[in-house]
Formats: structure tokens, C-alpha cells, sequence
């Protein structure tokens, strides 16, 4: 049924770090690459090479330009792929109860065998985190690489989303959201993360960092101009053009 | 929104086949033999016609029948059940009327019922939508039962009903215009909370994460038609509600009234789907 539970044992999720994204799409690359070949359907391009290039990833980074009312404005990568709401509209509203939140540990999940395509999953999101696969004609979202984090037969420091696992920034972390003491949770009490759209109702587990306030004019006390007055030629010069 | 051609044909045809039949099922008009053959053969037409092209937009038309599991969350799951049962009650309705010449009035009470709430659960796929805040209203039900109704009155020839029925759809519908206009700015989704980087100062989409389209911008950011929004809302009202009207109070225009409405009607529906803005589109920086 996809009723959602009442309470989940765990809550697996992500907290991305606004703070130290660097854009670099490594996790896009990561996601795409694990999720083609491993559990489900593998994540289809529609005409790669051709003028309408079309695919499905589960995973996509945003750029935003931040102008605050004082100083310069600021460039924000954002990452975004499925926050395994709490309250997943997306589970609720499908006809076949293909989508459902696991309980073991919050996981929002498509049984692609029972989804019919109708779109309306994807329809109910509203952080666009689930895209009709082009070929497949069923619904892909992110897994948390379910077949990542319970395999044993990975080695133990890759038993983690692969988004997780490549970033070079270390702006993605995975954990348990619903453990206070976890160290996800501890980051983001420390930094005071946040919910997207906190508005429509979601509860979602995945929590963003956002970019820390900082002086960007750091250096610039130690870079004081050294040569105030210019000197010998261009002296002359500067005297010279000031009399023309 | 996408307005797919199947979903416009369904929720157009569906609408008022099930219009038609809450009426017919009423005995409104009373119907025997041949006439009754015809009029519901029309209604039956229509709503099938409907459902099928319904499963035209599915990515798995073959697994269908898993709609039907999940009625105790999910209204596309109810519409199912409640298409079915109005058909099925219909049917008998109908069997009866035409081979023993019986009308079973209670049966087509319920037939009715099941009818108008087949229209109402439809409705309710879109209104439940809070990714779209322009459908995330009690209007979008309202509407879709008040064109059901004036369809129905005008395809069962019902005149003066008809005449009402269809001037109050046209009132629904300019209010439903006229707030859902403002209801994406009244929703307080913006791309501030969006991003959760609103406190911080002016935020605004610099790059998108792709150079080209994705499922999400070609299914959930459709902007062609908006330009042209107010003369198709002033063409759709003329078509859908103003000339039925007034063919309706001339002799022998049923026909042609019916063939002006179900036109208005179908660029009614393509304006649901056209005009609806979904939330996601903020982060691509549109509406």
C-alpha cells in the first residue's frame, strides 16, 4: 500500500554543504555511472548524439547567483536529487503502490516491475527529484544506492551513496537523520540546516548547509598599495601628461 | 504543465460522457428502445473513449490494472474503481431500460452517483497537486463537476437546465481564471525558499544543470501558449458557454450547440494544462 509509514526505523538521507560545493557535477557523473549499471532500470540518453540529447539522472546541480544588499554577489552550487521526505507526496498519490517509503530505513523506492508511467509521482514532487526514464518508460529516482550501503561485498569505505563518495569537496555527507548523535545530525545542529520549500509540507530528510558568512576581503588588509606616488620616469610622465 | 493530447481528450471526453450519463440515469429525458440505445451508446462512447485515451500517456499501458490496488491513498486509484462502478451500474441501468423496457429508478440513482463522483475523483488528481498551486483548489473540483453537469443537461437535451447550468460553469470558470491568476504568488513558494538562500540576499537562477531540456522542463515548465493566454480564455468562453447558450434558445441548434461547447471545452482544458505552473520550474528560474 502506499500509505506512508507512521514512523520509520531509521532515516538514511543526505546534508549537502552549500558552503563547499564546487560545481564540479563529479556526484552527477558518480550517480549516473552507478545507477546505469547496477540496481533497476540503467539510467537511459535518448538521442546522445544526435541535436535533441535527452537523459534521466537522479541527480543535478543548479548554479545560483546570491545579490545581497550590500557587497558583491555570491555563486552558489546547488545540488539536488531526492530528499526521502518524511511526508512524500510523490508515495501517496501513486495508483499501483509502486512507490513506497521503506520503514527499516526511510527510503522512498520505486518497484519498476509495478509502475505504469503515468507520471503522477513526479507531478507531486516539488523538487523535481523524479524523472521518466526516456527508454524505459518508468520512474527513476535516487536510490541512496540502496545496493551501495547494504553491500557486503563492497569494501567497508564504499558502502555509501556514490555521490558521496566522489565528491572532492566533501560537501555531501550520508547518515542517519533520525539519530542525534549521529555525525550528520551533529553537522547539521552545528550549521544550522535547513529544509527546502519548508512550506509545502514534505518533512524531507535530506538537509542543505547553507554558505557560511564570511569577510571575502580576508586578504585584502595584508595587500595594502605599496607605491602610492609614482616614481623616476613615470613620475615625469605623470608630471608631464598632468601639464598637457 | 504538458498538455498532452491524451489527457485533454480524456478529461473533455470523460467529463461529459459521465455528464450525459448521470442524466440519462435520472431518466432525464425518459428513454426506450432505440432512443435510449442511442443516448447511451453516447455516453458509453464518450466516457470509454475518455479512459482509453487516458492510458495513451502511460509509459506501461499494459500494467493498468495495477491501478486499481491503491484506492486508500491515491485518487487515481479511486477514479479507476469509481469509472468502473459508474459504468458497470450504468450498464445494468441500461440493459434493463432497453431489453425489458424496466427502469430500475434506484439503480440509476446510484448510477448517477457514481458518475458525478468519477468526475469529482478526477478532479481531485489534480487538485491534490500542491506542486501546483493554481490547481490546489477547491475551483479545479468545482469546475470539473459544473462542466460535467452543464455537458451532460445540454448532450441529454435538457434545455433550460442546460441553459443555467452551462452560464454558471462560465461564472466558476472566469473565478477560477481570475484567482488562480495570483494563487502560484499567493502560495509563498519562491525561488528564496526553494534554495533556503532567500535570508541571504537576492537569489536568481545563473546556469541550469544541463544545456538542454530534461523530463522535468518538457513535462512540468511548458510557457509556448501563455503569451497568447488572454484570446484563447476569450475564444474557450465565447465557444464553451456564450454560443451554447444562445443556440441553446433557438429551435433545433442542439447538435450544434453540443459541437460548440465540446470544442470550447477541449481549449478549456488545454488552458488547465497550459496555464498550470509547477513549483519545480522556479529552480529552472521559470514558471
Amino acid at each position: 500500500m502506499t500509505d506512508l509509514p507512521t514512523h520509520t526505523d531509521r532515516s538514511l538521507g543526505l546534508v549537502i554543504d552549500l558552503d563547499t560545493c564546487v560545481g564540479c557535477h563529479a556526484c552527477v557523473v558518480a550517480c549516473k555511472g552507478w545507477n546505469t549499471e547496477n540496481y533497476g532500470a540503467p539510467l537511459a540518453d535518448a538521442d546522445a548524439y544526435g541535436a535533441q540529447p535527452i537523459g534521466s539522472f537522479l541527480n543535478r546541480i543548479h548554479s545560483y547567483e546570491v545579490q545581497p544588499a550590500e557587497g558583491p554577489a555570491q555563486l552558489v552550487h546547488f545540488p539536488k536529487s531526492c530528499l526521502h521526505c518524511d511526508d512524500a507526496p510523490c508515495v501517496t498519490v501513486c495508483p499501483t503502490g509502486a512507490s513506497y517509503k521503506r520503514v527499516e530505513d526511510g527510503i522512498v523506492l520505486v518497484n519498476e516491475t509495478d509502475c505504469i508511467g503515468c507520471g503522477l509521482c513526479a507531478w507531486a514532487c516539488p523538487y523535481g527529484a523524479r524523472e521518466l526514464d526516456p527508454v524505459e518508460k518508468v520512474m527513476k529516482k535516487c536510490t541512496l544506492c540502496v545496493d551501495r550501503i547494504y553491500n557486503e561485498t563492497l569494501p567497508e569505505e564504499d558502502r555509501e551513496p556514490a555521490c558521496v563518495r566522489t565528491c572532492p569537496a566533501g560537501a555531501r555527507h550520508f547518515g542517519d537523520l533520525s539519530d542525534p548523535q549521529s555525525t550528520v545530525s551533529q553537522l547539521v545542529e552545528a550549521r544550522g540546516g535547513i529544509d527546502l520549500m519548508p512550506e509545502q509540507g514534505t518533512k524531507p530528510v535530506n538537509k542543505y548547509l547553507p554558505p557560511r558568512d564570511r569577510d571575502i576581503d580576508l586578504l585584502a588588509p595584508l595587500l595594502e598599495p605599496v607605491a602610492e606616488e609614482p616614481r623616476g620616469l613615470l613620475a615625469w610622465v605623470d608630471t608631464a601628461l598632468g601639464k598637457l | 504543465m504538458h498538455p498532452a493530447r491524451s489527457l485533454i481528450l480524456f478529461t473533455t471526453l470523460s467529463g461529459l460522457g459521465f455528464g450525459l450519463l448521470a442524466f440519462l440515469c435520472l431518466g432525464l429525458p425518459p428513454l426506450t428502445s432505440w432512443a435510449a440505445v442511442f443516448f447511451f451508446g453516447l455516453a458509453f462512447v464518450m466516457a470509454g473513449a475518455g479512459l482509453i485515451a487516458s492510458t495513451f500517456h502511460l509509459g506501461h499501458p499494459e500494467r493498468a490494472l495495477k491501478a486499481f490496488t491503491q484506492w486508500r491513498s491515491s485518487w487515481l486509484s479511486r477514479e479507476a474503481w469509481l469509472a468502473t462502478a459508474a459504468l458497470a451500474a450504468a450498464g445494468l441501468y441500461a440493459a434493463a431500460l432497453i431489453f425489458a423496457d424496466t427502469r430500475v429508478a434506484p439503480l440509476g440513482w446510484l448510477a448517477a452517483v457514481l458518475s458525478l463522483a468519477t468526475v469529482y475523483a478526477t478532479s481531485m488528481i489534480y487538485a491534490q497537486l500542491k506542486t501546483v498551486p493554481r490547481w490546489h483548489h477547491w475551483s479545479t473540483s468545482a469546475l470539473f463537476l459544473a462542466l460535467a453537469l452543464a455537458g451532460g443537461a445540454l448532450l441529454s437535451g435538457q434545455a433550460w437546465p442546460a441553459i443555467v447550468l452551462i452560464l454558471g460553469a462560465g461564472v466558476l470558470q472566469f473565478y477560477a481564471w481570475k484567482t488562480g491568476d495570483r494563487r502560484l504568488a499567493d502560495s509563498g513558494t519562491t525561488l528564496a525558499t526553494a534554495t533556503g538562500l532567500g535570508a541571504r540576499g537576492e537569489v536568481r537562477a545563473f546556469e541550469p544543470p544541463h544545456t538542454g531540456p530534461n523530463y522535468l522542463t518538457r513535462e512540468m515548465v511548458f510557457v509556448v501558449a501563455r503569451k497568447h493566454a488572454l484570446k484563447l480564455r476569450s475564444i474557450a468562453l465565447v465557444l464553451a458557454f456564450l454560443v451554447p447558450s444562445l443556440l441553446l434558445l433557438l429551435p433545433y441548434t442542439l447538435s450544434l450547440a453540443a459541437a460548440a461547447h465540446l470544442a470550447g471545452v477541449l481549449m478549456l482544458r488545454w488552458l488547465f494544462f497550459a496555464e498550470a505552473e509547477h513549483v519545480v520550474g522556479l529552480y529552472y528560474g521559470k514558471r
